[in-house]
């Protein structure tokens, strides 16, 4: 079986057992969607106050908004397995039968849970996503539309290496580090607004250590056609250093593994 | 009460207190999510304020208001006693509501307990980093800056003190909430969300459409930031001074009564799981 299909048959499996109760799924999934969209209507007031946020309208700041949401709701699905990897793999000692099975470590975690909550974002960030593109001018749809698939891939690609490097940290500490928020749900919160607002230290930070920057806010300048730092004939390359960051995160998770000595009993 | 109950409240408080009180890494680790989180905050509201001074507060009013929140995050309530779900999991509640004492104020002193554990620690290293590391690097435009009258900081003592009681009898309803459910997922999803907003956490109250401004002033969860946030900065006066702490208390009374009724009709009816 490849390494697909067996991950699609883990993914089934997981999502038979979370609509068990499709009742009580629905109205999680209702309130979710409603609070996460309060989040925006924050945002709104705050426009509503101010008029503009250094230039910009609230239709492009839905643009980030959106595209942000969904990226880090998909890599939410999927990476349950390594968010929580410190406490229910390492100190448990599931993590040796793992090493156990002829299969890749990383597809077994990613298989541990395909999570449904998460969809609730990625709807709410789909539907600002859209009001954004439809009140904001961007270039053609020919453009924009693999821009944007780029650009969301290059953002599932970047939350996932954070999650892998989050749980790779783990084996050091053995439980899941918190502090990794600052990137998951802290990376949310800053990718939410244009990049030019922050402190240049906050920019670099973001853009050259973890490119958070670089699969928000560059992609967005691109369908934009923002006159920005880097001219929009080059920040359409941007969303490639999300896909770096993962690589680079995969490498540490193997060595990582490599260097692993069991806690369990 | 006797004093016999009274001895079994406060032991069950000091060592849920001490428990929580060990957790010296979450609450470091916290602190560092809560200065990240304060200073995307910081740098998306001076964006929005530009020049302008038309907003309600000024922007180093937000300033201090936005640090204030994140160092009081553990006031919120965060959800049901994590103790308590897994007491309702496993079936062990019956055991609980055995003892001797009065369930209502026993969760309640736990629940003050351990928001008191995660509160102290996260506080002070926050006041310390906004209030004294900034100005001392330089950065004082974007420090916490004390309240203008020794009066205004005796106040918001008193008034972080009722958010206290006030977030812990939230926790008891939720604990209440999951008894009756058998779940604190749902209770818990409500109530995060719920409090952040409402509290002023992720928007000041002040900055919120002025047509809703009384309606926001009024209900539960302006007592657990918003509130205590004004006395801070000095905003409150004479009698609204005395409404804010009113209303407070209010809450409290109403909250208190209502979470006693609601266990009491819980217990008529209870069904436990697990064996």
């Amino acid at each position: 079986m490849s390494g697909l299909s067996l991950w699609l048959r883990y993914a089934r499996a997981s999502l038979a057992g979370q609509v068990r109760y499709p009742g009580a799924f629905a109205l999680q999934m209702a309130g979710h969607f409603a609070t996460t969209l309060l989040a925006f209507a924050g945002i709104w007031i705050l426009f509503r106050r101010f008029g503009s946020l250094h230039g910009w309208t609230v239709g492009q700041v839905a643009l980030f908004y959106g595209l942000v949401n969904i990226e880090f709701a998909i890599a939410e699905m999927a990476g349950r397995g390594f968010e929580i990897f410190g406490d229910a793999f390492l100190r448990t000692g599931e993590f040796d039968r793992i090493l156990l099975r002829p299969r890749w470590t990383v597809l077994q975690v990613l298989g541990h849970q395909f999570r449904l909550r998460p969809l609730a974002r990625l709807a709410q960030g789909a539907a600002i996503l859209a009001l954004g593109l439809a009140a904001t001018p961007v270039r053609p749809a020919l453009f924009t539309a693999p821009m944007l698939a780029w650009a969301v891939g290059g953002g599932v690609a970047f939350f996932l290496g954070v999650l892998i490097g989050q749980a790779a940290l783990s084996f050091r500490t053995l439980e899941s580090l918190e502090i990794v928020n600052v990137l998951t749900y802290g990376g949310v919160e800053a990718g939410q607004y244009p990049f030019d607002l922050y402190a240049g230290w906050f920019r670099v930070l973001m853009t050259w250590i973890a490119p958070l920057g670089a699969v928000t806010y560059y992609p967005v300048l691109a369908i934009l056609d923002h006159p920005g730092v880097p001219p929009p004939a080059i920040a359409p390359l941007a969303p490639g250093l999300g896909y770096l960051f993962l690589g680079a995160m995969l490498l540490y998770w193997q060595s990582a593994v490599r260097r692993h000595a069991s806690s369990g009993s | 009460m006797t004093p016999a109950d009274l001895t079994a409240y406060l032991s069950a408080f000091r060592a849920r207190w001490q428990v929580t009180l060990q957790y010296r890494a979450a609450a470091l680790a916290g602190v560092v999510t809560q200065i990240w989180w304060g200073a995307i905050n910081l740098m998306v509201y001076a964006a929005f304020y530009g020049g302008t001074s038309a907003a309600p507060l000024t922007l180093p009013q937000t300033i201090s208001y936005v640090w204030i929140m994140q160092g009081t995050l553990a006031l919120m309530p965060w959800g049901c006693d994590p103790d308590i779900a897994d007491a309702v999991r496993s079936g062990a509640v019956a055991h609980d509501l055995l003892r001797p004492v009065d369930p209502w104020w026993w969760w309640f002193c736990r629940a003050a307990a351990r928001i008191l554990g995660r509160l102290l620690p996260r506080a002070v290293l926050m006041a310390g980093f906004a209030g004294v590391l900034l100005p001392l690097a330089g950065l004082d435009r974007w420090a916490l800056h004390l309240p203008p009258r020794v009066a205004d900081a005796a106040l918001f003592g008193v008034s972080i003190v009722l958010g206290l009681l006030l977030s812990a009898c939230i926790t008891v309803l939720l604990n209440v909430a999951t008894v009756r459910t058998l779940s604190p997922l749902g209770a818990n999803a409500v109530i995060t969300p719920l409090s952040l907003i409402l509290s002023g956490n992720m928007l000041p109250l002040a900055l919120f459409p002025a047509a809703v401004q009384h309606l926001l002033l009024l209900q539960p969860f302006a007592g657990l930031g918003d509130l205590p946030c004004r006395f801070w900065l000095g905003t409150l006066h004479g009698p609204w001074a005395a409404a804010a702490l009113a209303q407070q208390v209010a809450w409290i009374v109403a909250l208190t009564w209502g979470g006693r009724l609601a266990l009491r009709r819980t217990l008529c009816q209870l069904e436990v799981q697990g064996g």
